[in-house]
């Protein structure tokens, strides 16, 4: 009989992952997990769903007896029955024993997934083994910090595959909070401390997902809320150790090449750049940087996280963020660009690239 | 006093109304201003659904948007779904354990015109320059960044309206702990009342956190203090605690008064009494107290560590045993029984696998590790709809049907509420059973919109579908009043002819006195033993006398109004200079209106023993 019980449940939870895998986005479903710390949650999530089901199924079988057997169809009076201690033990310990069956695994998961000790192991360098990726979530973007890189970049968070990634959360005005569904659960940037967690990203799964996982901030912060996206590139190990060298190479803005886009630096170098840096390096203090890093804007996948990566949109954008993202800190901070100034600093922008 | 039958003009039933502390007349206002308020989440609903429907929408800005989200939360919340309980409450607690009015008829009214004035407070901030935007659960970093008086709005009203919940709450535990009819000891009190009776408790220890939450926010906005202002030393996730230490414990508020609508209804329809009245009783109160262990499980990613997301996971998990045993009653109840499907009876039943849906997502939630997916996604959005529109609302649906007779003495059309019942039914499952893949699919909770291309559309269309079924179901019940009302056919003390508890051994509507003479109680489900003895009534447990029954009074208005008006000079007194003259203004009223009522006496008067015996075509005869 025990045996029999296991067996169902085992059956059981295959059939659901069956149904439910089918739902979604590859780049967006929690139901496609791309990563250790996304699959454990969705085991974890099948395992609860199956005990759930076989619930409903126990409640739907009494409670389809009851509804169709006992219809009044005449006027006597029916046995009035106080209750049954035999019953009432039975529905007291079963639903505790299932929920200890879940409660052990969910117990485990949550120590696993806080464990961050690898953050605090320094070599002499005093620097971490581990990769570590600084989260500062703003008004409606994101800036990504790696410490021992020592370079910034925003918006596109670029990580290696197959191994644990560490992240510092915090946020730098209203609480937000950082999920990339597809690799695993969300963690608030809180205004008050620093959050850490870890998630890795499967390789395998980038490639289905086209190596582009969409990240969401999952906590109201503000009108634009909906529109916080950011994107993160999961590429291999040595693609990402490249992608780091050449960001580094990056000491100096690199002067723009064709005749327009240095016009379009000039205007960029007058009006956007005291908020917008164009080199990687973390020397400013974060109060100095007020808006995204641009290093390496012309290999971004999106504009402002949301719109198409095309010069048409960033021109859309540049001329007036507040249609786009209601309540951002862009809006008003710079004087307004004429259709030619316009034209130079998307070329300019478009332009901006790390990757030769 | 044979005044009170003849007919009244315009003016002096509203007057009468302003004025009243009859326990059934104020039900009757919390019915209609939770009604009101009802509607108008509903409508704020509607705005929500038909803003999501489609990616991309501009039915709605952005900015309006948070403030439509945040106001249908905290108004179906705050302003209709606890005041329409409080209102049935109200109507039938007293009654259900043969009482002549609540403990503090004076003090229940006043916490009526606090609610109300709170809730029409809040409100205004629409006309006034914007409504809060920040979330029913108003996170303080974001509450404090937000611009233009939303938020001052939200934090003032609620408090008025709050101290109003509190003050019912006492007034409930008094009134069930010492007027209690002869022979209505505790384990005799029905359900309803046995979960009144633990949510008024929980009340009483989870306003006070919101209270101090909502006045350290009004400090910091208002007054210049910094409690979560971050850069001079605050902290924003105490507010989070605040917040959900109140939060989580008012989900059981709520729930608990639909379980023990649902506890009676099935009992009547069944003709059975309560599988297992102990163990319903023990689960009510175990819920109850379990609900103050497990506020952080809104918390798991705030970042409080594991050993706190575990023992918070382990705990909510618990709460799903005595939610069980529950379940598993209320079936065993209908086992055997002689079921009679009314429009009641329907919404209870419906409520079984509605609720159990809720219930299971609920533990699935609880799994702190698992829950980081699940948290701030439309997953959750699901699940707290399930459990609060498949519970509560059910609850006050199948309630409105179950007592409107006994609360106005005429029933509402069976048909129309069984038409009612199936749109809604069907709505609510179209609705919000697709939100929880929404949820797993990736799209986050509060988001204006959504772009295509992410998989999200055709499940937000067919949750906007759905709305529109739930609207039109409550278009028809409105209707259905309209035409019972014009009707007015009026019924007899047991509509149902399956009353089992005092309410239904007296006139529908109850005389203003209740009972003529208190009835011996002598146990579970009194009218029906009588019933069952061959009995047509209930057995008086004292002879024919006087009774003393509390005058009117309108200061629980002006009480009440003199907050509404100091509430403005709070939140204007920064802007202009006559802020604070108003504020001052304000509390004078309510001062000198609580002067008023401590230094007059207010004796009340007395019902002769002449003019009950006058009063017998009324009944009101135990």
């Amino acid at each position: 009989m025990k045996r029999l019980a296991k067996w169902r449940m085992i059956s059981m939870i295959a059939i659901i992952t069956l149904l439910l895998s089918g739902c979604g986005e590859p780049f967006l479903s929690t139901l496609q997990p791309a990563g250790e710390v996304a699959k454990e949650q969705f085991d974890l999530m099948m395992l609860s769903v199956a005990i759930m089901v076989g619930v409903i199924i126990v409640v739907t079988l009494i409670f389809a007896i009851v509804v169709v057997k006992f219809r009044r169809r005449d006027n006597t009076i029916p046995k009035q029955v106080e209750g049954s201690h035999k019953l009432e033990i039975i529905w007291t310990v079963i639903p505790i024993i299932l929920l200890l069956i879940l409660a052990v695994p969910t117990v485990a998961s949550t120590f696993k997934f806080a464990d961050v000790s690898e953050m605090d192991k320094k070599n002499e360098e005093g620097k971490t083994d581990a990769l570590v990726i600084n989260v500062r979530a703003n008004l409606y973007w994101w800036e990504f910090e790696y410490p021992n890189e020592e370079i910034i970049t925003s918006q596109d968070l670029v990580v290696p595959t197959g191994q644990k990634v560490y992240f510092n959360l915090k946020a730098s005005d209203v609480k937000h909070s950082f999920w990339i569904p597809a690799v695993g659960g969300k963690m608030d940037t809180n205004t008050d401390n620093v959050n850490r967690f870890y998630l890795q990203f499967d390789e395998q799964k980038a490639n289905e997902a086209g190596d582009l996982f969409y990240g969401k901030c999952a906590e109201l912060c503000g009108p634009s809320h909906a529109l916080m996206d950011f994107k993160v590139k999961a590429i291999s190990p040595d693609e990402f150790d490249q992608w780091v060298a050449d960001m580094q190479s990056v000491k100096e803005p690199e002067t723009a090449e064709t005749p327009l886009a240095q016009q379009g630096q000039e205007v960029f170098n007058n009006s956007c750049i005291g908020c917008h840096a164009v080199t990687p390096a973390t020397g400013a203090p974060e109060a100095a940087r007020l808006g995204p890093n641009l290093t390496n804007f012309g290999e971004r996948s999106r504009i402002a996280g949301v719109l198409d990566h095309t010069e048409e949109e960033l021109k859309n954008w540049i001329s007036d963020p507040e249609a786009y993202k209601p309540g951002n800190k862009m809006t008003n901070a710079y004087n307004k660009l004429t259709p030619e100034e316009l034209d130079a600093v998307a070329e300019y922008l478009m332009n901006l690239k790390v990757q030769d | 006093m044979s005044t009170y039958a003849q007919k009244k003009g315009f003016g002096a039933t509203v007057w009468d109304y302003l004025t009243t502390v009859d326990h059934k007349k104020i039900a009757i206002l919390y019915l209609i201003a939770g009604g009101l308020f009802f509607v108008l989440g509903g409508l704020e609903a509607m705005f929500i659904r038909i803003q999501l429907a489609v990616p991309n929408n501009d039915f709605v800005s952005a900015g309006l948007y948070n403030e439509i989200l945040t106001m249908h939360g905290t108004t179906m919340i705050f302003l209709a779904a606890m005041p329409l309980l409080f209102g049935f409450m109200n109507a039938i607690m007293p009654l259900q354990i043969g009482a002549r009015d609540v403990a503090f008829p004076f003090v229940n009214a006043l916490g009526f015109w606090l609610f109300f004035f709170g809730g029409i407070f809040l409100n205004l901030s629409w006309f006034l320059g914007g409504a809060p935007d920040a979330g029913w659960t108003s996170y303080a970093s974001l509450s404090m960044a937000s611009e233009g008086h939303g938020i001052d709005f939200y934090a003032l009203g609620l408090q008025i309206s709050g101290a109003g919940t509190l003050m019912g709450g006492i007034n409930f535990l008094v009134t069930i702990i010492n007027m209690r009819a002869p022979g209505m000891t505790y384990m005799r009190m029905p359900l309803f009342t046995w979960s009144t009776f633990v949510a008024s408790a929980l009340i009483l220890f989870a306003f006070p956190p919101l209270t101090v939450g909502l006045f350290l926010l009004i400090f910091d906005r208002m007054f210049g203090s910094n409690f979560f202002d971050v850069a001079n030393g605050g902290n924003t996730v105490i507010w989070e605690h605040l917040f959900w230490i109140f939060g989580h414990p008012e989900v059981y508020i709520l729930v608990l008064p639909a379980f023990g609508i649902f506890s009676e209804i099935f009992a009547t329809f069944s003709r059975k009494r309560l599988f297992g009245y102990s163990s319903m009783v023990f689960a009510t109160v175990l819920i109850g107290f379990l609900g103050f262990m497990v506020w952080a499980h809104h918390m798991f990613t705030t970042g409080l560590g594991p050993i706190a997301n575990a023992i918070f996971a382990v705990a909510t998990m618990a709460i799903a045993v005595p939610t069980g045993i529950k379940i598993f009653n209320w079936l065993f109840t209908m086992w055997g029984g002689s079921i009679k499907f009314t429009t009641p009876m329907l919404y209870a039943v419906a409520f079984i696998p509605s609720f159990v849906g809720g219930g299971v997502t609920g533990v699935m939630l609880a799994s702190a590790a698992a829950d980081y997916q699940y948290h701030d996604s439309y997953f959750v959005v699901a699940h707290f709809h399930y459990v609060i529109v498949g519970g509560v609302v059910f609850g006050l649906l199948a309630a409105t049907h179950f007592y409107w007779p006994k609360m106005f003495g005429t029933m509402l059309n069976e048909t129309l509420g069984k038409i009612t019942f199936w749109l809604f039914l069907i709505g609510f499952h179209l609705t919000f059973f697709i939100q929880h893949f929404l949820g797993l699919m990736g799209m986050p909770r509060r988001i204006f919109t959504f772009l295509p291309n992410q998989g999200l559309d055709a499940g937000n269309l067919i949750s906007t579908i759905g709305a529109f079924f739930m609207a039109i179901a409550t278009l028809i019940l409105l209707i259905n009043i309209v035409i019972t009302s014009v009707k007015n056919q009026k019924v007899g003390n047991d509509p149902w002819e399956d009353g089992r508890t005092l309410e239904w051994a007296i006139p529908s509507p109850p005389p203003f006195y209740n009972f003529k003479q208190l009835p011996l109680v002598r146990g579970l489900d009194p009218l029906w033993i009588e019933k069952m003895e061959g009995k047509k009534g209930m057995t008086p447990a004292e002879p024919l006398g006087d009774i003393h029954m509390p005058n009117n009074s309108f200061n629980p208005f002006m009480i009440s109004l003199g907050l509404f008006v100091a509430a403005f000079g709070a939140l204007y007194r920064e802007d202009y200079n006559w802020g604070v003259l108003v504020l001052i203004v304000g509390m004078g009223i309510t001062l000198l209106s609580m002067f008023v009522r401590s230094v007059k006496d207010d004796h009340g008067f007395h019902i002769h023993k002449e003019d009950l015996l006058n009063d017998d075509d009324k009944g009101g005869k135990a």
